[in-house]
């Protein structure tokens, strides 16, 4: 069961109409290493991951539903009063005639979200060891997204969703290394 | 720190090449991967402000990113 509180994790803010920078982000919405993977991933796999670790699943995999609330706030707000000739021109007049000023879950070519982009192996290293490059892939994402947008404040939201999959990878690393451990050897120094 | 957060390596340029060579290529190695087990009382930011803007507690865990476009800061 979730609380939900009515805010944003980090602000979101716009300084233009660009529909063409909403079309890119949308990759971090629907697309394999987007958030909405990530959340679902992590919030299944929980289930099956020994005891000691499924906090930390839980927590992440909840983070990142926030993550894709800021990535949706900045979609809505880049194209909610393009023109139907701007998201032409932005490339997204497919989208426009399929979904109107809708969202989707969808990459940023427009391929639709599949749970293929999602594993649950159920062997614990397996799925910390996808989780960890889950995290490294959205990163790169992020960089290269900020390396093709000239949005100022976009820059700053998505520099600090960044940050959050390098703290992220930093947990699954230290969750790998609790599963690792020997449990019953005693530890002489 | 005991290590840099990006590296970088001068690719093999061919004479043949159409596009204008970029003769240095750097990628990012965020602290994370220098980091096994993050040791108890870590230092964090002095307020939790810098620590919203940084997306993290801890500054031995922050990597800045500035955008290829040519950004210098922030």
């Amino acid at each position: 069961m979730w609380y939900y509180e009515k805010k944003l994790q980090y602000p979101v803010k716009v300084s233009q109409c660009n529909p063409m920078l909403a079309k890119y982000l949308t990759e971090q919405y629907g697309g394999a290493d987007g958030e909405l993977s990530a959340a679902l991933r992590y919030l299944n796999q929980r289930y099956t991951i020994p005891d000691k670790v499924v906090g930390l699943l839980n927590d992440i995999g909840t983070e990142e539903f926030a993550h894709l609330e800021m990535i949706a706030t900045m979609i809505y707000k880049l194209t909610k009063d393009a023109t139907p000739e701007q998201l032409v021109d932005a490339g997204l007049g497919a989208h426009f005639v399929n979904h109107d000023h809708a969202l989707f879950y969808q990459n940023a070519a427009g391929s639709p979200w599949t749970a293929t982009y999602i594993q649950a192996k159920g062997d614990p290293i397996a799925d910390l060891y996808e989780d960890i490059a889950a995290e490294e892939k959205a990163r790169a994402t992020y960089q290269w997204i900020i390396d093709i947008s000239d949005d100022p404040f976009i820059n700053d939201s998505l520099k600090f969703l960044r940050e959050r999959e390098i703290v992220h990878s930093q947990r699954f690393h230290e969750a790998v290394e609790l599963l690792k451990e020997e449990r019953d050897r005693k530890k002489v120094f | 720190m005991t290590f840099t957060l990006t590296k970088c390596y001068s690719p093999f340029v061919s004479k043949f090449d159409p596009c204008k060579p970029v003769l240095t290529k750097c990628y990012s190695t965020p602290p994370n991967l220098y980091i096994e087990f993050q040791p108890n009382n870590t230092e964090q930011f002095p307020t939790a402000k810098e620590a919203l803007y940084a997306g993290t507690l801890w500054p031995c865990l922050y990597d800045p990113y500035y955008s290829k476009r040519g950004e210098s800061s922030g």
